[in-house]
């Protein structure tokens, strides 16, 4: 079970630039370490992150094995109209998790 | 002039003795770890959005609300709707239940819910969901003062408690209080020793990427002074909960903090 948090403004002006963040837990296991016992641990990464505002893409990154479990991203999109904002975030062995915050754009 | 030198240098001495004393003392205002921690983590800890261990918190206000086990009863069944009707419990333990006759920490209180109300299996002791819960209880808490109960039953807790806390153990030889009493404030590698105060637990570590119990923060100081490290939840452990409790009075609740 993933846990997401996500921070994205309720209301906005037209045009205008606001903040996205978020948060998800996820142990980002680089494939690199070994167990008790020196057996290797499996990679298990989320591969891809990304977000859309209605339908159009705002950011999309690769992340890779350095980045730290928990990751944090924030990042700016410009108010266009009111509508929903998607995330995706995608595991190493297939799993999607996605999550959809709504923004009113005044 | 001579005689107002001596007589200044022997007040100035008795200063020196009387706040060295005051040192001694553990009735002096306790410091939080947070004062100790490097500014990147302290705006970590603050940012209610951005702390990594609000993962947990979250996790732990979904959990009060499933029900569980054989009675199909969730936390919220008996407790209310909202945690923070009970926040005040959370500050408070480890507590003495009478009816058990021994002291019981926050998360053997959760499993003693869990095995006689809801008939579920308790959950093991650092598994995320009692770390979730127990996250969720004492951020529920959060900004109230830390009190100890060291009257009745408890007195003898926490005394033992001071006990381990200044027992010397292991390889090194050192006690608790060898680092966080005597050195308070001097660098141990790349960090400052903090006063080892247990107001920001269960405590999210980076280094460790995970949010981190009192116990499982025991057993790391243990083992780095290669010491034998105790079983999570052991007596002792819960003594010395008991004593930083008693120790920790007045200090905010933290929790989730932030560590390296």
């Amino acid at each position: 079970m993933t846990t997401v948090r996500i921070r994205v403004p309720s209301t906005v002006k037209q045009g205008e630039l606001f903040e996205i963040r978020t948060l998800i837990q996820h142990p980002m296991e680089s494939g690199q370490r070994v167990d008790d016992n020196g057996r290797p641990v499996p990679r298990k990464i989320l591969r891809r992150f990304v977000c859309t505002y209605n339908g159009v893409e705002v950011i999309a990154a690769d992340w890779h094995p350095a980045v730290a479990s928990n990751p944090y991203l924030a990042f700016f999109a410009r108010a266009g109209e009111s509508g929903s904002i998607e995330f995706a975030w995608t595991d190493d062995d297939g799993t999607l998790t996605r999550e959809t915050a709504t923004i009113q754009v005044t | 002039m001579i005689l107002f030198r001596l007589s200044h240098g022997l007040v100035a001495a008795l200063v020196l003795l009387t706040t060295g004393v005051a040192q001694g003392d553990d009735r002096r205002p306790p410091r939080s770890g947070l004062e100790f921690v490097a500014p990147g983590l302290r705006q970590l800890q603050e940012d209610e959005f951005a702390n990594p261990g609000m993962l947990w918190v979250m996790r732990g206000n979904q959990l009060w609300r499933e029900p569980a086990g054989a009675a199909n009863k969730s936390c919220a069944d008996c407790h209310g709707k909202e945690a923070p009707e009970n926040a005040g419990a959370a500050a408070g333990y480890p507590r003495f239940d009478a009816a058990r006759g021994r002291p019981v920490n926050l998360e053997s209180r959760i499993n003693l819910c869990r095995t006689e109300e809801m008939r579920a299996p308790p959950l093991a002791y650092e598994s995320e969901p009692l770390l979730a819960l127990t996250a969720y209880f004492r951020h529920a808490a959060r900004s109230q003062s830390m009190v100890a109960d060291d009257s009745g039953a408890m007195t003898a807790v926490v005394a033992r408690g001071r006990q381990v806390f200044e027992q010397r153990r292991g390889a090194f030889d050192l006690a608790c209080r060898h680092c966080h009493e005597l050195n308070v404030g001097k660098s141990l590698r790349e960090e400052r020793i903090s006063e080892g105060q247990s107001n920001g637990f269960p405590t999210y570590r980076v280094s460790w990427q995970t949010l981190v119990s009192l116990h499982r923060r025991f057993q790391a100081c243990d083992t780095a002074v290669s010491a034998e490290p105790l079983a999570l939840g052991h007596d002792d452990y819960v003594a010395l909960e008991a004593y930083l409790a008693r120790r920790g009075t007045g200090l905010a609740i933290e929790t989730p903090a932030v560590r390296r």
